[in-house]
């Protein structure tokens, strides 16, 4: 067991360095360093002064491992155009995104593994049919196509719903959140479940897929002969058996949700990391999307880290110190 | 191929599929001659025909059956040309990344070693990162146009090609047929091209057709956040854009009608990528 945790550290700390190096080539060594860096309107002097004080006369290789020392260290540098340490910026985004994608990954499985189940115990009824409609739409329609229609629905045709912004918050632990006024929470409605689609349509192909197995084996045949009822079967048994794969799928996929967060947030005018990175790619703030670049690479490497940990600590097969798959 | 046509045939929402494939499909490629107006021709755009509903007739002449835009164009006409550029990139990025993907997927199984163990990783590694992401970084990295576009969708795409080769190469390298063509001293590249590509192409082409609609689709979120096509070469996702501000005014045809045409395109693709799979699987097979 021990082992297995090195050697998932060890592999996540090689992603992370691979990664920083990518967004170094990317950002800073195929553009221009010295318009990274140094505002457009800084005058020569400033700029030679500046060039010699970050190090950009040095070879490429020192240039790299100051950049990563810079990283370990919290330092983003400072945006061009807010003038504030980018660290900061995101930070204080951070929470709008973290509770958009909190919101849509729970409706993704409150929502998507109560239908999977109910479609994979009884496949033919034209209900599970009608469910797994709605899922092959959700994967293939655009994100941000499903969310105008919401808009168009919701905000404009029924004016149920706010089309956009993420209304009053109440603060928290230091940290501002919409879930906890009223108002707030007819805010997170629409983007949530905007952003929840993917995942729903996912739950319900896998508890799909998992409850038709699970009910073809002995395990459901003895609970059967045993008395029990088919909703005690399904509660106990079969949820139980198809939850490892869920667990995985939820926990790689809540990284992903923060990628598509992006979309959503465009839309909706969510003020989280997502529009954050969308501006700065248009204005150029490339600070800002080294820092956001960096951010997201590190909780991917931590979200898959914990999956597989925690994979571990469910499967006793893993435990044992058997090879990681 | 008459044999696979017929059992095509018999599922009737693949063929509907297949024939609004078709149609749109026709429809970019004639789009110069089928539409009323060239929309980017900005001589023939008139400012008193903007933002009219559908059924208008503009001061043209002739009738505007999905209404015109912000700038007086002619809806379907922008349709027409913006399903012909989302097309094109579609199968460009598409095909690119099949190549690429196929490539990497055979050689990484036919070369074994330290070779595949490089490959397949970094490949592992990028299936486990969103597209989406990569495809965002790139185009702001490599600045808008539509050759930048398309090398940020194929490097958003390749890997699920490489992954899918991988697999099929790696099954059938272990085939004895393979095995006895590489006791005979025909050169190992002959054996790859003659023998293992043929086999790794059906789930290819599956992976294909599903990559296509899947990078019309990527594409026109790109546009749609503006970091796509410039705005001389409207997308669907860019004049789906364009329409979203007059949306709260209740002028929903300038985004909605271009989002109908997004949505049919993919689906059908992704409705006939479906049917070829079932089609090509042995174990569905009666």
């Amino acid at each position: 067991m021990l082992g297995f945790i090195i050697q998932r550290l060890l592999q996540a700390g090689l992603v992370m360095l691979a990664m920083s190096a990518l967004v170094f080539i990317g950002v800073y060594a195929i553009g221009n360093p010295i318009d990274v860096l140094i505002s457009p309107d800084a005058t020569q002097d400033i700029r030679a002064a500046a060039i010699k004080s970050m190090g950009l006369d040095l070879p490429l290789w020192q240039q790299y491992l100051a950049f990563l020392g810079r990283l370990l260290s919290g330092d983003f540098g400072r945006s061009f155009v807010f003038g504030t340490p980018v660290i900061d910026l995101v930070l204080a985004r951070l929470p709008a995104t973290l509770e958009l994608a909190l919101a849509s990954v729970l409706i993704g499985a409150f929502i998507g593994i109560p239908l999977g189940i109910y479609a994979g115990y009884k496949p033919e009824s034209p209900i599970a049919r009608g469910i797994m409609a709605v899922s092959v739409l959700g994967f293939s329609v655009p994100t941000f196509w499903v969310g105008l229609i919401l808009i168009l629905f919701f905000a404009v045709h029924l004016d149920w719903l706010p089309a956009g912004n993420r209304g009053p918050t109440a603060e928290f632990l230091g940290v501002q959140w919409s879930f906890l006024t009223k108002e707030g929470l007819t805010f997170l409605i629409l983007p949530a479940l905007n952003l929840s689609l993917f995942k729903l349509a996912m739950m319900i192909r896998l508890a799909r897929a998992g409850t038709r197995e699970v009910m073809l084996t002995d395990t459901v045949k003895f609970a059967r002969a045993a008395g029990l009822s088919e909703m005690t079967i399904l509660r106990r048994h079969v949820l139980r058996l198809i939850s490892i794969p869920l667990v995985t799928v939820f926990g790689l996929e809540f990284g992903s949700t923060l990628a598509f967060a992006v979309v959503t947030e465009t839309i909706f005018s969510w003020p989280g990391v997502g529009k954050l990175i969308i501006e700065s790619i248009t204005s150029l703030d490339r600070p800002v999307m080294v820092a956001y670049l960096v951010l997201v690479a590190f909780l991917f490497v931590t979200i898959n880290l914990v999956v597989d940990l925690s994979y571990a600590l469910l499967d006793p097969r893993l435990r044992r110190g058997g090879r990681g798959a | 191929m008459r044999a696979f046509w017929r059992e095509y045939r018999e599922n009737w929402i693949a063929v509907v599929a297949l024939a609004v494939v078709v149609v749109i499909v026709l429809a970019a490629l004639l789009a110069p001659w089928i539409t009323p107006q060239n929309p980017y021709d900005l001589a023939s755009l008139d400012l008193m025909d903007a933002r009219k509903p559908p059924g208008f007739v503009g001061s043209e002449g002739y009738v505007h059956w999905l209404g015109t835009d912000a700038q007086g164009r002619d809806l379907l006409s922008a349709i027409i040309h913006g399903l012909r550029i989302s097309l094109q990139m579609g199968i460009a990025a598409g095909l690119f990344a099949m190549t690429i993907g196929a490539t990497l997927g055979i050689l990484s199984a036919h070369a074994g070693g330290w070779v595949e163990a490089a490959i397949m990783r970094v490949v592992d590694l990028q299936l486990s990162f969103p597209a989406i992401l990569l495809a965002l970084v790139l185009v702001a990295v490599l600045g808008q146009g539509k050759s930048q576009l398309v090398i940020a969708l194929v490097a958003a795409q390749y890997a699920y090609f490489a992954r899918t080769a991988y697999g099929a190469a790696t099954a059938e390298r272990q085939k004895d047929y393979v095995e006895a063509a590489h006791a005979t001293p025909l050169p190992g590249w002959r054996i790859v091209l003659r023998h293992i590509l043929p086999n790794c192409l059906p789930p290819l082409i599956v992976v294909g057709t599903v990559q296509v609609a899947n990078a019309i689709a990527l594409e026109a979120t790109l546009s749609f956040l503006g970091l796509g096509l410039p705005p001389t070469e409207p997308s669907l996702g860019m004049l789906i854009a364009n329409g979203f501000q007059y949306m709260m005014s209740g002028r929903t045809w300038i985004s909605v009608y271009p989002g109908i045409a997004l949505i049919v395109l993919i689906v059908a693709i992704n409705i006939v990528g479906d049917q070829i799979r079932d089609q090509f699987n042995p174990r569905l097979r009666r």
